[in-house]
């Protein structure tokens, strides 16, 4: 009960201040062109103030009170609107949590690497976290198909952000796919959602189940699965290893957590709220988006095992690590369902943490190679101990929060009965470890090579405190799983 | 109240016409200029005030008080109406942006030049407006010569071999208008419009109706630039004085899609036009060439106008397939976006009129880094940018998502992909321009420029905003597009 009255004094705004701030913060950004000291202020307050909001908003929602807000109707059951439910909370955390810790890592990065266009790069990187949670609360399609747009363009400065020719096709390949699919799949299926149903409001439980036919239905969650093409469903996941072009902080805030969670997130709300679990369960395509999901989790690891580029093989584990998620929502069983909200919050903190160490590797020494890191740990042993905190995190091994998401997942998976995604799992946790610990070993066990200076040291400071308290976090969720999962069955009561 | 606004709204077109004898003789560059804006301001009130009126109630003037089979009369329901607002609404807010532009683009004799381009509102409003026949033609007439006349007015000499060219094209145009009409003359024995619909059924099955018919909707597609009859258009567009350019792609083609469901739906009847000749396969088929015929060659333009002009026959053929559906919904969905597509249009012509008032060029690879340098030109053509390509929160948006609606009715599921396929299309030739403009340096051959003047910033901004505010508040299109739609379907005027 005490840790509810301290919730209750936090300012409790409107959901649509919340998803404000960081748009306010960027303009904010924006107009302090000149002053980089002034920029970093306005990044720190604007993403603290963000949190803070968030957090208010977890009070009122275990309270259970009605977080519904109108913003404006444009037509007749089209509405944009916002309200706040557990699994958008979740997400909404999620992001902003990490948003605190990334910010102090993104400034000394890109100070460090001697970036430039920095009060763009800042107030993109915002306005992407004021889309997010724009997405976390949404409270229809439409309003989450805006937010999600938003995201997908505010996003390509920060992809092509070191305006070289790699870095724009990178970029190009971003959008290009992230557009695409979301114009020519999901819109038809949210347009197709209004023609059966005459609404687009999310539902606990689905709005479709009598409206269209098992079958009929089956084409349309197709169509949103693979129109969301944040979530990486094969062959719809180029783009992730693409952005990988963009600065280390991107990849890790943006494309670790925000965006991809994002498209999860969609994924997630779309099974609970627009087709419901039981529905799903009926519909004779449910499978095939679940085996394509399982056939993404097993490839991804296996492709993201010859990567010799770090970044590049954690994007490919990002992929595999998205699949789990869908493949939670695909079972159709509450405790899957439970596990993929989970699993976006432990693989969030796991994977931040690889790709902050990843940043850090590269501003110490310059190597972006797996094949590079011989010895790196006795040199750098903060950074090389959170990588392997993160990395544990990913796999699913205790003391880390990722063993409980995991462990709900597969809970899940024989629960429904599916007795080949049991083995699937089970196959890609030994994949998983087989690519991301060869790293870390390198870094420990192998001497550094003949020639490397002395001068090799940890990175800026602002750099490795925040992969410290992600690894930290990691831990911590170990012990704290009961929150996402209590907060996630709320969904379900 | 509603007597007053009938007999104020001939004046619609009335003022624009006087006013362009009143304009011809001004001397200098700021009167012509300053009464021409009075006229279109004054036309675009008496528009709306008409409009509010014809909602509910359609209404007549006859002119001369001849009654109508002998004289001519003004017959104005929601579908005209809102045409009307379109037509002189896009001349009163384009006006405050052509005072810079046309003084570099015509930097001699502005009267007779602001005197033609009344005369082509005139002219518009007039079709727009009657209830006779033969006064289509006449009006049609008087517009189109004062546009050529406008077009030729362009500084590249190709301008006048794009006049010459849209003068043949839209003399057989206004021919074939003519002949049809004729026919019809012929048939039944009068030009009013309401009076040729009740008497066309009793000859309905001659060879001669059925000519009728299809000449006048060759010649409107004429007009109207459907696919394959939009050759003149392109070069027209691209030539032109920048303003003249806004004003074409705002109102010109919209008219004439008026026209064409003003004889298809009022005078032929539905009925007859879909069931008895199998008009509505055809309009379809154009209208979805157009769409994709007119995107492809978008996608591939090097040259900014001439892309905006080939997309604007990929926006005809939306509506062109809106109408071709025979329902409400389609018709509703032609009509928002007949008045979206002028929104948009003008806003992303403007932006590129600004572009070229600092740059000379409209060639998207003189554009390159110009992002730095006109951040609010290219932000505001982005944004326009997003309306034409349909994101929700835009009216392009609204526009789309009713013509989707209507093609779901009919349960024509492979309109919807062909629909979503053309909007990714705009996406990819509205993204070239943002690509070129912020993802290139500046080339160190082309010059630097700095932002353009306030003047003709402030009214893009407001034709932008406009295309917003119309995404976010639907009331009067959507209202108005729909009351449009249920009274053609109904027959148009006739109670």
């Amino acid at each position: 009960m005490s840790a509810m009255s301290v919730l209750n004094t936090l300012p409790q705004v409107s959901p649509f201040t919340v998803v404000l701030i960081p748009f306010i913060g960027a303009l904010l950004i924006g107009l302090a062109a000149k002053s980089f000291a002034v920029q970093q202020t306005i990044s720190y307050v604007t993403s603290l103030v963000f949190f803070v909001a968030v957090l208010g908003q977890l009070g009122p929602l275990l309270a259970g009170d009605d977080s519904h807000q109108l913003l404006w109707e444009i037509l007749p059951g089209l509405n944009m609107a916002l309200s706040i439910e557990p699994l958008g909370m979740i997400f909404a955390l999620l992001a902003s949590t990490l948003w605190i810790v990334a910010t102090p890592y993104a400034i000394g990065y890109m100070v460090q690497g001697g970036y430039g266009h920095l009060a763009r790069f800042f107030a993109c990187y915002a306005i992407a976290l004021g889309s997010a949670a724009g997405i976390a609360f949404s409270d229809n399609l439409l309003t989450m198909f805006v937010f999600y747009e938003i995201l997908s363009v505010s996003t390509y400065p920060l992809v092509a952000h070191t305006g070289t020719a790699k870095a724009r096709q990178g970029a190009r390949t971003y959008l290009g796919i992230l557009l695409l699919t979301s114009i020519c799949f999901w819109l038809p299926a949210m347009i197709w959602t209004y023609a059966a149903t005459g609404t687009l409001d999310f539902v606990a439980g689905g709005i479709l189940q009598g409206h269209l036919s098992p079958a009929m239905a089956g084409v349309v969650l197709l169509l949103f699965m693979f129109g969301t093409g944040k979530a990486a469903l094969m062959p719809f996941h180029r783009w992730l290893p693409a952005a990988m072009v963009a600065p280390t902080p991107v990849s890790a805030l943006l494309h670790a957590v925000a965006v991809v969670k994002a498209g999860v997130f969609v994924v997630l709300k779309l099974a609970l709220y627009v087709f419901g679990l039981d529905f799903l369960r009926e519909m004779p395509l449910t499978d095939v988006v679940l085996y394509v999901a399982a056939f993404t989790m097993l490839t991804a690891s296996l492709v993201a095992m010859h990567q010799d580029n770090l970044k590049a093989r954690l994007a490919y584990s990002t992929v595999s690590q998205l699949s789990y998620i869908v493949v939670g929502a695909m079972l159709a069983s509450p405790l899957a369902a439970i596990g993929g909200g989970m699993h976006m919050v432990m693989h969030g903190f796991g994977k931040i943490t690889l790709f902050f160490c990843a940043g850090a590797i590269y501003l110490a020494s310059h190597k972006t190679l797996v094949s590079e890191l011989d010895g790196l740990g006795r040199k750098m042993p903060f950074t090389m101990t959170a990588f392997l905190l993160g990395a544990l995190c990913v796999i699913g091994i205790p003391p880390m929060g990722g063993l409980w998401s995991k462990w709900h997942l597969v809970l899940g998976a024989f629960d429904s009965g599916h007795g080949l995604i049991l083995v699937a799992f089970l196959i890609s946790t030994l994949l998983n470890i087989a690519y991301l610990l060869p790293p870390v070993l390198r870094a420990f066990l192998k001497p550094l090579p003949a020639g490397e200076t002395a001068s090799l040291q940890e990175a800026p400071i602002l750099c490795v405190v925040p992969l410290t308290l992600t690894a930290l976090g990691a831990v911590l969720l170990f012990f704290l799983a009961g929150w996402p999962q209590q907060l996630m069955s709320l969904i379900f009561t | 109240m509603i007597h007053v606004i009938t007999e104020l709204m001939p004046f619609a077109v009335l003022v624009p016409l006087i006013a362009s004898g009143v304009v011809a003789i001004l001397p200098g560059r700021t009167w012509p200029w300053l009464i021409t804006l009075l006229a279109a301001v004054a036309s675009a009130v008496i528009a709306a005030l008409t409009l509010m009126v014809a909602l509910d109630a359609p209404m007549n003037y006859p002119f001369g008080n001849w009654p109508p089979p002998i004289g001519i009369e003004y017959r104005v329901d929601a579908a005209n109406a809102f045409v009307a607002l379109l037509v002189a609404g896009m001349a009163a807010l384009s006006l405050p942006w052509a005072k810079l532009s046309v003084d570099r683009d015509v930097p001699e004799r502005q009267g007779p030049f602001y005197a033609l381009f009344l005369m082509a509102v005139a002219g518009l409003m007039g079709i727009t407006l009657t209830g006779d026949a033969f006064n289509v033609f006449v009006f049609l007439e008087i517009s189109s010569l004062a546009t050529y006349a406008l077009i030729a007015h362009g500084q590249d000499r190709r301008a006048l071999l794009a006049s010459f060219r849209y003068l043949i094209m839209g003399t057989i145009g206004a021919t074939f208008l003519l002949i049809g009409i004729a026919l019809l003359y012929m048939m039944t024995g009068t030009l009013n419009m309401a009076d040729l619909a009740e008497r066309l059924p009793e000859v309905q099955h001659t060879r001669s109706v059925d000519a009728a018919l299809a000449f006048i909707v060759v010649g409107m597609g004429l007009k109207l630039a459907m696919l394959p009859l939009h050759l003149w258009l392109p070069n027209a567009y691209a030539y032109a004085p920048n303003f003249v350019t806004i004003f074409l792609a705002g109102t010109a083609t919209k008219v004439a899609l008026y026209v064409m469901a003003r004889f298809i739906f009022t005078i032929f009847g539905a009925d007859y036009s879909f069931a008895v000749l199998p008009l509505g396969a055809v309009l379809m088929v154009l209208g979805v060439a157009g769409m994709f015929a007119g995107s492809w060659v978008a996608m591939f333009q090097d040259h900014l106008k001439r892309m905006l002009a080939y997309s604007s026959v990929a926006q005809v053929g939306y509506m062109v397939l809106g109408l071709s559906l025979m329902s409400v919904a389609g018709l509703t969905a032609s009509f928002l976006h007949l008045f979206n597509h002028g929104l948009m249009k003008v806003a992303l012509f403007m932006a590129v009129g600004t572009l070229m008032y600092r740059v000379k060029s409209a060639k998207i690879d003189d554009l390159r880094g110009l992002g730095g340098q006109m951040p609010w030109t290219l932000t505001a053509f982005a944004l326009a940018g997003l309306s034409l390509i349909g994101v929700p929160t835009t009216a392009g948006f609204i526009s789309k998502w009713y013509l989707i609606l209507a093609a779901v009715e009919v349960d024509a599921w492979w309109l919807v992909g062909l629909i979503v396929i053309t909007s990714m299309m705009a996406v990819y030739y509205i993204w070239r321009v943002i690509e070129a403009a912020w993802l290139h340096e500046r080339p160190a051959h082309l010059p630097q420029v700095s932002e353009a003047p306030l003047a003709l910033l402030i009214p893009t901004w407001v034709m932008v905003a406009l295309n917003f505010y119309f995404g976010l508040d639907t009331r009067l299109t959507v209202g108005a597009a729909s009351a449009a739609a249920e009274t053609l379907m109904m027959g148009g005027y006739l109670p």
